[in-house]
């Protein structure tokens, strides 16, 4: 019977299975490839060399990487940061009004990110919304709030908050009340408790929601074009960039791999380290 | 030649005068439009075992956790010795407790979990670890349990590691919430005389809750039985079978046989009963009371043997207890008697047959009003 059963799982995977090889593996594979042809060719037909990765190093596309990370990493630790506390009262304080937050929150991603960041660029830029007013109320003009890396770290923030908000929910969730109470009962001053019990045990949550963010917010572009204007060229642009400006596919998927290569290394590292079994309820 | 050594423990009868540890006075919570307790008073002595029993909704679980700080009183007030402890935070207060779901941490080991309210405090690692493998041995935990996952204990097991996280902490009072009731009998009846044995050697004072009155009897110095959020009635366990205040109290330990009596003068009736003449007088009681009779008290009546109180009834079932039977005993208007005998005493009549119970004054307890 369970060899049956093992039998038939591997048949119901099926159709998956051949559409993520189909649509997920292939294209990675083609890119792999690509990455490794000689500079500005259209075809796989080439003898692989290595120049498009000896190019990043001699044309300072390190910069754009760290720019991305850095960001990536400042706007992953804002956002746990101002998400905790409502994460925490969503999931232990809240009882209906946890469902408003939630139906709020998940309501923003109906309208598209890019048009969402223009209602900012609306808000920030001069003359618009906050400089205009403000100017009109009799206090002096300046330049617009647009086109610095704190704007772009504002715009990841923003536009990734509900990545963060529901996987910590949900990890805080999996703190048991009678755990909390327990550690208060002996002796445990409120700092402690977050330190000793809190965050460990809703880990899985935060683990998942920091690497959503950090994925998410490495590979943006949208925020840095609208926002940031060209304050900082980030990863994506210029892979971007590489594929259509630069007709230089092979750099442009060089490139790619480099991003995929650390962004890979960081969530395997930290998926490994929590036990995610227990946030979808499989090992107990 | 054998050297002349003093024995270095103090023979257990020689203690020290009780002294007052927790005084509980006018003590009331009220939810929005429910009062959970009635402005109770209450009085713990210096390392007793006091057990608290109700049924659910009987405000002991409030009671409780306004004891240990996880709730605040509406109005009354809590004191640890001289010191008022109602208005402190969980945290500042010396007293902890073992849960009812034991709240051990998951993500800890057990030496974690026991060495955590030490840690809290900042003891040095080496002498946390000393204690923690301490507790392992007062708890009959083997050392090797120190680097043990909780997930890897048992009910039993883990219950001892609640314990001994909450003897870590070295608590004034230590009070449990029903720790035992999730456990199967044989390993709860182990755990209840071990409790009362670690009581015995930490000389601590042990504040229980439970909703079973025989738990209770095992352990404890006294007992207060509560009842819609006031006490009903607090005494030493043998007290409270013997002498019940009320039919709620002697009703709560298992089966007993109730009978509504009156007194008129001299002379005592009951619905079904025959009774002695003058009982009354010799009880002192007049209008009504109950009689508390328990069943190994009621024995079958030969014929023509007289006994204080009698009645009639019609022989329903015979059940075997292990050391004891139980019979159960149809009586007029559908009411039910039970008698419970050794096994030696078994009777011979069948399910039907026609029996006369019998017990005398001085093996039942009257209650008296209504």
């Amino acid at each position: 019977m369970d060899r049956l059963n093992a039998r038939l799982g591997y048949l119901t995977a099926l159709p998956i299975t051949a559409l993520l090889l189909l649509s997920f593996v292939a294209p990675l594979v083609v890119v792999a490839a690509f990455s490794i042809m000689p500079q500005k060719v259209f075809s796989l037909a080439h003898l692989p060399d290595f120049s498009a990765y000896g190019e990043i190093l001699r044309q300072g596309y390190w910069r754009s990487l760290i720019w991305s990370l850095g960001m990536a990493i400042a706007a992953t630790a804002i956002l746990f940061v101002i998400s905790w506390p409502l994460a925490f009262a969503m999931a232990k304080v809240y009882r209906r009004f946890t469902l408003v937050l939630t139906v709020g929150v998940v309501m923003t991603l109906f309208v598209s990110e890019n048009i969402r960041l223009f209602g900012w660029v609306l808000t920030l830029m001069k003359g618009g919304l906050i400089e205009g007013y403000l100017r009109s109320w009799g206090f002096a003009g300046f330049d617009g709030l647009l086109y610095n890396v704190p704007v772009i770290v504002f715009g990841l923030v923003y536009v990734y908050f509900p990545f963060m908000l529901f996987p910590l929910a949900q990890g805080i969730a999996m703190v048991p009340d009678d755990a909390r109470e327990a550690a208060v009962d002996l002796g445990a001053s409120r700092w402690q408790l977050l330190r000793e019990v809190e965050l460990p045990l809703a880990a899985p949550g935060i683990v998942i929601g920091c690497l959503l963010c950090f994925v998410l917010s490495a590979g943006a572009i949208a925020e840095s074009k609208l926002l940031g204007g060209q304050a900082v060229i980030v990863m994506g642009d210029e892979v971007e960039t590489a594929f259509t400006y630069g007709q230089n596919w092979p750099l442009g998927a060089a490139l790619a791999m480099v991003l995929i290569a650390i962004i890979g290394a960081v969530a395997l590292f930290s998926v490994s380290r929590v036990d995610l079994d227990a946030m979808f309820g499989g090992r107990k | 030649m054998r050297p002349n050594v003093l024995e270095a423990s103090a023979p257990a009868a020689i203690k020290a005068p009780a002294r007052t540890i927790l005084t509980i006075a006018g003590l009331e919570k009220t939810f929005d439009d429910f009062t959970a307790l009635h402005g109770i008073d209450l009085h713990v002595q210096d390392g007793e075992f006091l057990t608290i029993v109700g049924p659910s909704g009987s405000g002991k679980t409030t009671l409780i956790r306004l004891l240990v700080g996880m709730e605040t009183p509406t109005s009354g007030s809590i004191w640890l010795r001289d010191q008022r402890i109602d208005e402190l935070p969980p945290n500042k207060r010396p007293t902890c407790m073992v849960f009812q779901s034991l709240a051990l941490f998951p993500h800890r080991t057990v030496g974690e979990n026991i060495e955590f309210p030490l840690k809290i405090r900042g003891t040095p690692a080496a002498e946390r670890k000393a204690r923690a493998l301490e507790l392992l041995t007062l708890l009959r935990l083997p050392p090797d349990y120190y680097s043990k996952r909780i997930q890897q204990c048992s009910g039993g097991e883990r219950q001892r590691v609640a314990l001994a996280r909450a003897l870590a902490f070295d608590p004034e009072i230590l009070f449990f919430d029903e720790p035992l009731s999730a456990l199967d009998y044989r390993l709860r009846k182990t755990l209840e005389k071990e409790l009362k044995d670690l009581h015995a050697r930490t000389g601590k004072t042990f504040i229980y809750i439970t909703h079973s009155l025989e738990e209770a009897m095992v352990m404890s110095d006294r007992i207060a039985i509560m009842r819609a959020g006031r006490f009903e009635q607090i005494a030493t366990p043998d007290e409270i079978y013997a002498r019940p205040v009320s039919r709620f109290v002697a009703g709560f330990m298992g089966e007993v046989n109730l009978f509504d009596v009156t007194a008129d003068g001299t002379d005592m009736a009951g619905s079904g009963l025959v009774i002695r003449p003058g009982l009354a007088a010799e009880t002192g009681l007049k209008g009504p009371g109950t009689l508390v009779v328990r069943p190994e008290a009621v024995r079958f009546l030969d014929f023509g043997e007289a006994a204080d109180f009698q009645i009639q009834g019609v022989l329903h079932a015979e059940y075997a207890l292990g050391s004891r039977l139980q019979y159960e005993i149809d009586l007029a208007d559908d009411r039910k008697g039970t008698v419970e005998v050794l096994r030696e005493q078994r009777i011979t009549g069948k399910p039907g047959t026609d029996v006369r119970l019998g017990w005398d004054l001085s093996s039942c307890h009257l209650i008296k009003g209504a």
